[in-house]
């Protein structure tokens, strides 16, 4: 039998639409309770991923398991199990938000009571008492992405699809939205995250797993991903911002590799294999009289992973270690 | 956290809440159509927009009919009116049953019949639901038609009863129809482009009846389409339970042209419902 630690499985999931190949034999696996980043660029099969998972959508190869029930076989159960939140709320704009809520709560059989009182619960919890009896179609983004959410969790459901749920978001409703999401998982929920941003992931996932293509390229936390791309970024800020360009091209120079000018920071990267070149880079600089604001050393942003995982030329030690999706 | 404090959200990993059921009841799928229909009656009470786009469109109907071509069809206007009455009955309905289409298309085009899909209800809820619901704007669109036909001075010459019957059977006409218009909703991406392709099958069936004219009236090639078309049968039955004439025969007809729109737009429309991704 299916492994009881992991609340979402799926091995070698493939889906064609016509001539394109949105899945090409794709793993996902989320341990119960804990945070599945997906990620990966507009059109790399996130979407298609979560559809085949939430029943919408059948893969033509490949098998899901939602706490252990078949996703094609056992529909009924899975739909019992899950709660989905799509990229574009999918909330009745014709209905209020109260109606929204009592509607589900009344498909899911709920007494008319209890449903009443399970949406008013919601609608506090995500700050949309006041809104309650207006219809959706007066909300803001950041409201609506709320009530989608607050509709996924009538039924509350123990795995918990949130597809790109920040997409489109200002900053504020963003972080309310992380916010919401760590409390669920602190409720022990399990939650599959897709999301096109790397801080996302990092911020909320305990796993990630990238896909581009339709492909698996890299797995692990967020910690694994930054490590494997087995460089460092060295970063270099001058006291005296306009030395920056002197600073990229002095550094580019003795360590043979592009270094890259952030001038609104006023500091230079550059990818380094190691600390070995660091003492080179200081009497270079200091030869030259450049002073020093900052100087570090640190692991790659996920950014700069998921850049070198996505772009023209991927790291070579990470394709090497994780072969395992494709 | 316990700012979100849910009771009854399943505990940390592993402690499962009760067991996922196997199977949806019928009485359950029963309950999720009722639903389902309150939705859509909710909608209506709450958008005026559509409550007056349902009762103008008959009054216009009425009132540009009649008076036009009144008086070049039947020498006079009251005349006219008792003989268009019960078409512009027909015609009303007929086009309102586009809406249900429109109103499919668009759950599809903002995801809320994704939401429906992937909850544990009754897979053919949402268009039972829909359809149901769609019965009460119908009943709207015949009763709007029928008083403000009776305020222009259309009175009805058969019994209370024939006419309750004549609005029934509309209203049954209807029910079969909106399936075909169900699957035109569910087969394209935008709810204006049923309402065109709607059109474009709606006009000729109207118009290419008995409904304004006599059929005798017409040429020959056109009097076999008239003939032919069950919107033909179905103003020719409530005529005869308006004002009287013929009705065993027309109502037969309608009913079983009902039955076959009916029998063979639902399993398509269920079909490509299920099928949509």
């Amino acid at each position: 039998m299916t492994d009881d630690t992991y609340a979402i499985e799926a091995r070698g999931l493939v889906k064609r639409f016509r001539k394109t190949t949105a899945l090409d034999g794709v793993d996902l696996a989320a341990r119960a309770g804990t945070v599945l980043g997906l990620l990966g660029p507009n059109g790399a099969g996130k979407t298609t991923a979560v559809r085949i998972l939430a029943t919408l959508l059948r893969q033509d190869a490949g098998e899901a398991r939602i706490c252990g029930f078949d996703t094609t076989r056992d529909a009924h159960q899975v739909r019992q199990l899950v709660g989905l939140t799509g990229q574009y709320a999918s909330v009745d704009d014709g209905l209020s938000g109260t109606s929204n809520l009592v509607m589900i709560g009344r498909l899911l059989g709920m007494s008319r009571k209890n449903a009443k009182s399970r949406a008013s619960e919601l609608l506090g919890r995500f700050e949309l008492t006041e809104a309650a009896g207006r219809p959706a179609s007066t909300y803001s983004g950041g409201m609506r992405r709320r009530l989608d959410l607050a509709a996924s969790l009538v039924g509350r459901p123990r795995v918990l699809y949130l597809d790109e749920p920040t997409t489109g978001l200002d900053p504020r409703s963003r972080n309310e939205m992380w916010g919401i999401i760590r409390d669920l998982v602190a409720d022990g929920v399990t939650v599959l995250l897709t999301t096109q941003y790397m801080e996302e992931a990092d911020q909320l996932a305990h796993d990630i797993t990238v896909i581009d293509h339709g492909r698996v390229i890299a797995t692990g936390t967020p910690d694994d991903l930054k490590a494997a791309s087995g460089s460092r970024v060295l970063e270099v800020t001058p006291a005296d911002h306009g030395r920056l360009a002197d600073v990229a091209t002095l550094i580019s120079e003795r360590i043979s590799a592009p270094a890259a000018v952030h001038s609104d920071s006023g500091t230079v990267s550059v990818q380094v294999a190691d600390g070995t070149s660091l003492p080179a880079v200081v009497r270079v600089l200091e030869d030259k009289g450049i002073e020093l604001a900052e100087f570090t050393l640190r692991k790659p942003s996920l950014d700069e992973v998921f850049l070198a995982l996505t772009g023209d030329s991927p790291s070579p030690s990470l394709s090497a270690k994780d072969g395992d999706g494709s | 956290m316990t700012a979100l404090d849910f009771p009854g959200v399943p505990g940390p990993a592993g402690s499962a809440g009760p067991a996922p059921a196997r199977r949806l009841s019928p009485v359950t799928g029963l309950r999720n159509t009722f639903t389902l229909t309150w939705r859509s009656l909710l909608k209506l009470k709450t958008n005026y927009e559509e409550i007056l786009s349902l009762s103008l469109t008959p009054i216009m109907y009425l009132l540009l009919f009649t008076y036009v071509f009144g008086g070049a069809v039947s020498g006079n206007v009251h005349n006219y009116l008792q003989y268009v009455l019960p078409g512009i009955l027909v015609i009303s309905v007929v086009f309102s049953t586009l809406g249900t289409g429109m109103a499919l298309s668009q759950d599809m085009a903002t995801g809320v019949f994704d939401r429906f899909r992937s909850l544990p209800i009754s897979r053919t809820a949402p268009l039972a639901g829909a359809v149901l619901g769609d019965v009460a704007r119908y009943a709207i669109s015949v009763a709007i038609s029928l008083l403000f036909g009776m305020l222009l001075g259309f009175r009805i010459q058969t019994s209370p009863l024939a006419a309750v019957a004549g609005c029934l059977l509309v209203l049954v006409f209807a029910m079969a129809m909106c399936w075909f218009s169900a699957l035109l909703g569910l087969l394209v991406k935008q709810a204006r482009s049923v309402q065109w392709m709607g059109s474009l099958i709606y006009f000729p069936l109207t118009f290419g009846s008995n409904v304004l004219v006599k059929t005798s009236t017409l040429p020959g090639w056109m009097q076999a389409f008239v003939k032919g078309n069950p919107l033909t049968f179905l103003t020719e039955a409530e005529r005869g339970l308006l004002v009287g004439g013929p009705v065993a025969t027309p109502v037969i007809r309608s009913l079983l042209w009902a039955l076959g729109l009916f029998v063979v737009f639902a399993p398509l429309a269920v079909r490509a419902y299920r099928r949509k991704t």
